[in-house]
């Protein structure tokens, strides 16, 4: 009977727990980041201070953490990933005058927690998503997030996509036009292949920067969940010594 | 010895020892405690947790809308383990519901808000409540923007009462929206008034509990069968056969507790949600708007009841109901044995799904309201109302078991 009743609960609650849906025709590709990865975290910290610290900011993260965290030396910094500062302790502020807002029509989001409120599969998604759209101020719209402000900043090395429709009937048989994937229109100076791997690094990156301690974090755990362990075979020991008395 | 000497002072001046064998070395609990009888002390450990942490945060936090949001990034960030400590805070928040939850579903099982524990139940339900305000006010203090969308959300239920609402909303709110003004009244009574009126509320349930003494899986009594020196036969001090049983609960508890907090302090978005880690923006909604997943049964049925004549405040008053009909839950109960083991079949299926429709009411109120989750939720709430309300029927005419005059082993 009681037994049941545990059963019940547990298949209800991996019944109930949340799973981020699809929404529209192509769904989120898989990320395959690892922070455990310190290379492709170094790559992602240049690529991001190339391409992206210019507009967006990681303002709760610190040079000096961030050097200490991915294995780079602090003297590497300035000059090649320290643009804005000379100090290696302030946190890693945008280019961006505060009156940047007139230019895209909105400020460029800090990306600090951007993994963490979107996951990475969006962010990965979202930066393999631009395609061309003559209507959009830039030329370009989004698969994944319609009508973004952002311009295709990395054009160059991915090309210019173009959105492939087909016609998918509804329930009524009315014409419908489908999106069904973007092609390569334009190839930039990237294979597919290298623009995946470019774009992962920096994911990997924002992940990291999303909680610095997550690999900490992690690796620290296995050790407490050892001693956890242990501590309830000596705990249980003890409960059946003290209780040998009980009948 | 010095040590006895200490104590013997001690103990002219203050009954310290006379406390310790009261309360603990000589209070009898019957020896047949199972399962569902660690999570009373496992709440106990969680609401330490919570007193300590919470004591570390607010060190470091800054209960300002200007700068909350970022001072909670700072103690994730910068503050020496600032992250353990606000993650051992927010998964306790979490597993401080899932405990109370089963302690409270133990009391169902085995009838342990039966007479003469109804005062016992009362206090236990005070604190549930009370918890419910906690759990609400400190998820509004990081400042993110489920924090703020939601806190507009539940805040504003208030104003659907007839003629008072709006300005007790305003009251509430201390602003014309949620505002600084909000995050500071909602800081303070998180981390004074109401941890204050949790604690005074704990010491009365564990009062009450050693007054009228635990019940158990049999739901007998046992002062009825006494020995010479006039303890329980079927009783054993607390301590030191409760106190190494409950540590081996806790080291169980701890297990699962620390595997969530080292790898998946998250939890896949349930104790932590991923709009909470953009700031609150007063301009931007998040996508779907629901509360953390321990009010969610509540915040189902509150959807689940449709407007009625122009107003929307019938859903509120059937959430307020289903918290107070708790309190009754003691006088609601006819039947003439306590515990499951010796009811009848009716009691059975109504608890079980009164169980199984608080669970879906809790699906139903993570999911946006489309599809089957309106009229599941509906259903469910008819389902968790009846098992109060035919309470007094049900529990008349099922049949019973012969109860035993001792319990029936231990585990």
């Amino acid at each position: 009977m009681y037994k049941s009743w545990l059963l019940i609960t547990v298949a209800l609650f991996s019944a109930g727990s949340v799973t981020a849906e699809e929404e529209g025709g192509i769904g989120l590709q898989h990320a395959g980041t690892d922070i455990a990865n310190s290379e492709s975290l170094q790559r992602g910290a240049r690529n991001f201070m190339n391409y992206c610290s210019g507009c967006h900011s990681l303002k709760y993260l610190r040079y000096n953490r961030m050097a200490e965290d991915l294995k780079i030396p602090e003297s590497e910094l300035p000059g090649n990933l320290m643009f804005t500062t000379d100090k290696a302790f302030e946190t890693i502020n945008s280019a961006m005058p505060a009156d940047s807002e007139s230019w895209f029509g909105k400020q460029p989001p800090d990306l600090s927690l951007m993994a963490r409120a979107r996951g990475t599969d969006y962010l990965f998604s979202y930066l393999k998503g631009f395609y061309v759209d003559k209507t959009r101020p830039w030329g370009v719209n989004n698969l994944y997030l319609p009508s973004t402000a952002m311009p295709h900043v990395l054009q160059y090395l991915q090309g210019l996509q173009k959105p492939v429709y087909k016609n998918e009937p509804d329930a009524q048989g009315n014409a419908r036009m489908v999106l069904t994937s973007l092609d390569i229109m334009t190839p930039g100076v990237m294979k597919p292949e290298e623009y995946d791997q470019f774009v992962r690094d920096i994911v990997n990156f924002l992940d990291y920067a999303g909680e610095p301690v997550k690999e900490k974090r992690q690796s620290m755990g296995v050790f407490v969940t050892l001693f956890l362990l242990v501590f309830l075979v000596f705990a249980y020991l003890l409960k059946k010594e003290y209780w040998k008395d009980v009948h | 010895m010095a040590g006895e000497r200490l104590l013997g002072w001690i103990d002219q001046r203050f009954p310290l020892t006379k406390l310790w064998k009261e309360q603990v070395s000589e209070y009898y609990a019957p020896k047949n405690f199972n399962f569902w009888y660690y999570f009373g002390s496992l709440a106990m450990l969680i609401l330490v947790n919570q007193l300590v942490t919470g004591i570390f945060l607010t060190m470091n936090y800054k209960p300002s809308s200007a700068e909350a949001f970022s001072s909670v990034e700072y103690i994730m960030r910068d503050v020496n383990w600032g992250w353990l400590i606000r993650y051992l805070h927010s998964t306790g928040a979490s597993a401080f519901f899932i405990v109370v939850y089963l302690h409270m579903f133990r009391a169902l099982l085995y009838g342990s808000h039966r007479k003469p524990r109804e005062l016992l139940w009362i206090f236990g339900c005070l604190i549930f409540l009370l918890l419910m305000a906690e759990g609400f006010m400190g998820y509004v203090l990081p400042w993110g923007n489920m924090s703020y969308w939601g806190a507009q959300v539940i805040v504003s239920l208030f104003g659907s009462l007839p003629v008072v609402g709006s300005s007790l909303v305003e009251w509430i709110r201390g602003d014309y929206y949620i505002a600084d003004a909000t995050l500071n009244r909602f800081f303070a009574l998180h981390v004074a008034a109401l941890p204050l009126a949790l604690v005074f509320l704990v010491i009365a349930h564990l009062m009450a509990l050693h007054e009228v003494g635990s019940n158990n899986p049999d739901g007998i009594d046992i002062k009825k069968h006494k020995d010479a020196q006039g303890h329980p036969l079927d009783g054993i001090p607390f301590h030191p056969y409760y106190t190494v049983k409950d540590l081996v609960g806790v080291a169980g508890f701890l297990l699962v507790f620390c595997a969530v907090i080292f790898f998946a302090p998250t939890f896949g978005g349930l104790f932590l949600e991923s709009p909470n880690f953009e700031p609150a923006n007063a301009l931007q909604t998040p996508p779907h708007i629901a509360p953390v997943w321990y009010f969610t049964p509540f915040y189902a049925m509150l959807r689940a009841v449709p407007s009625f004549a122009g107003t929307q405040v019938w859903g509120v008053l059937v959430m307020g109901a289903s918290i107070v009909v708790l309190f009754f839950l003691p006088w609601l109960d006819r039947s003439p044995v306590k515990s499951i083991r010796y009811r009848g079949p009716i009691y059975k299926i109504m608890l079980a799904i009164f169980v199984l429709s608080f669970l879906a009411l809790g699906v139903c109120g993570l999911k946006p309201p489309s599809g089957i989750y309106p009229t599941l939720a509906k259903v469910c709430t008819v389902l968790y109302f009846a098992f109060f309300l035919l309470m007094p029927w049900y529990t008349k005419f099922d049949s019973v078991k012969q109860v035993p005059e001792r319990v029936t082993g231990h585990v």
